[in-house]
């Protein structure tokens, strides 16, 4: 891949392909830790570090390992064991070596270990074939489009939170999933910008 | 077929990583151990373990590391009560303080009979559901008990029970005072008592008289009664209901053998002590 080719991945990634509001992946997070910013945040910062790392990993796995054996179809086992390994591995490090990331991240790190974000991201790379080079940017990219909409979303949330003028029965829950729906019609918007 | 490349192969690639994995992990958690106060791993252990969160932490292990590195009160267990506030005061070597032992009471009188129910509803079987309809209660009465017994099922104690009469009933034995029906009731009709309280109002309505006969036979009426006649000057009027000071009631119960809608409950303790005996 070119120089010029990289970086429109990267855009397409975070705001074509967005991996929560156009792709659907990592829903449960994207719902269940976006009523505070600050701890939207932390998830999302979480998610782009673990992404990226088991992006490398996952793709040295398949590309050293499973081709090489013929055996590509173990790809969704053995990613997961190499995430699960991985995330396990940071988390002993960082509270080790960095107790002040290890606790802004927090309970975050354990939580996305099984996130089908970080799998879905995994499997893209695999799927569409792309070089070390490709699969890092895809992953930095379709990280920093998590962080991007769960911060969204998180600020909305913020802000719809006290409105009296939401009837009682779609406060909450249903009002999120609503302002979700939304947000994803309009980064449909973004659909074309990148051939 | 290939036995070597269906079978072989596959299952030692994955027993492979699986184990290098293993023993990657297991040498990191060596490496990078970090050295925790010790005295957390024995308040973790003199701590019954019940993860209630009553203390206010996020379960046990978390009120352990409170106590060393928060600074967290002793006697917060409510649950352990005071022999674990000892235990914890022992390792800290601090004063244990005093733990009041505490138990849930419903703040409510209106039973089906009491208190009409004046919807049929028909949605999800819980009590936080049920609060979000227009009105905010399929009865009668916004304040009240709407029955469904959300506070049951989230009780890790089983001391809550629905009775027939459409309210949950506290047994006082089993309750440790975690607050987590407290928390969880919609209309709040859960209030913390000290064990040893006996006088007590049952109701949570802070309407005025008249609306709340409307709706309920059982309810307080702010008709100021029991204030004056009060010996110690223990109950005040906060918006049209009574509420009982325990820290200075004498359990006298005169408030509660005139209340004109009956609705201050008492003799409870003393069943409670009778059982135990």
């Amino acid at each position: 891949m070119t120089f010029t080719e990289l970086v429109l991945l990267f855009i397409s990634s975070i705001f074509v392909h967005n991996i929560l509001l156009s792709r659907f992946l990592g829903c449960c997070p994207f719902m269940g830790v976006s009523s505070k910013l600050k701890t939207a945040q932390g998830m999302g910062a979480a998610v782009v570090f673990v992404i990226v790392l088991a992006s490398l990993m996952t793709w040295l796995t398949y590309n050293y390992l499973l081709v090489p054996l013929h055996l590509e179809y173990l790809y969704t086992l053995s990613f997961i064991l190499v995430i699960a390994a991985l995330v396990q591995f940071v988390e002993l490090a960082l509270k080790k070596l960095n107790p002040v990331l290890y606790k802004s991240l927090g309970i975050f790190l354990p939580l996305i270990t099984t996130n089908c974000a970080v799998l879905g991201v995994a499997v893209l790379n695999m799927n569409e074939g792309y070089g070390l080079a490709a699969a890092l940017v895809n992953a930095l990219g379709s990280s920093l489009g998590f962080l991007l909409a769960i911060s969204l979303m998180a600020g909305i949330r913020e802000r719809i939170e006290g409105n009296d003028g939401i009837p009682n029965s779609l406060r909450g829950l249903p009002m999120a999933l609503i302002t979700a729906g939304l947000m994803s019609i309009a980064f449909m918007g973004f659909t074309g910008i990148i051939k | 077929m290939d036995i070597m490349h269906v079978f072989v192969t596959p299952l030692l690639l994955m027993g492979i990583m699986g184990g290098v994995f293993g023993v990657l992990l297991a040498i990191a958690s060596v490496i990078f151990k970090v050295h925790q106060d010790e005295r957390i791993g024995l308040i973790r252990a003199a701590l019954p373990g019940a993860n209630c969160g009553g203390c206010g932490y996020p379960g046990c292990d978390g009120y352990a590391s409170g106590v060393v590195n928060d600074g967290a009160p002793v006697n917060k267990c409510s649950v352990g009560g005071a022999k674990v506030a000892e235990k914890i005061a022992a390792i800290m070597g601090v004063d244990a303080g005093e733990s009041v032992p505490m138990r849930a009471f419903v703040k409510c009188k209106g039973t089906c009979t009491a208190s009409p129910r004046q919807l049929i509803y028909d949605g999800i079987k819980d009590c936080r559901s049920a609060a979000t309809i227009p009105g905010g209660s399929p009865n009668a009465c916004p304040f009240g008990c709407i029955g469904l017994g959300t506070c049951v099922s989230v009780c890790n104690f089983g001391a809550l029970s629905m009775g027939d009469d459409g309210l949950p009933k506290v047994d006082g034995d089993k309750c440790v005072a975690c607050g987590a029906c407290v928390a969880a009731c919609p209309k709040g009709i859960f209030t913390l008592i000290p064990k040893a309280a006996d006088v007590v109002v049952a109701c949570n309505s802070h309407w005025k008289g008249q609306m709340v006969k409307s709706v309920c036979s059982a309810g307080c009426i702010g008709c100021t009664l029991c204030t004056k006649l009060c010996p110690v000057q223990a109950i005040t009027m906060v918006n049209d209901l009574a509420v009982i000071d325990q820290t200075k009631c004498i359990k006298c119960g005169k408030c509660a053998e005139k209340c004109p809608a009956k609705c201050i409950k008492t003799g409870e303790r003393v069943e409670v002590l009778a059982k135990s005996a």
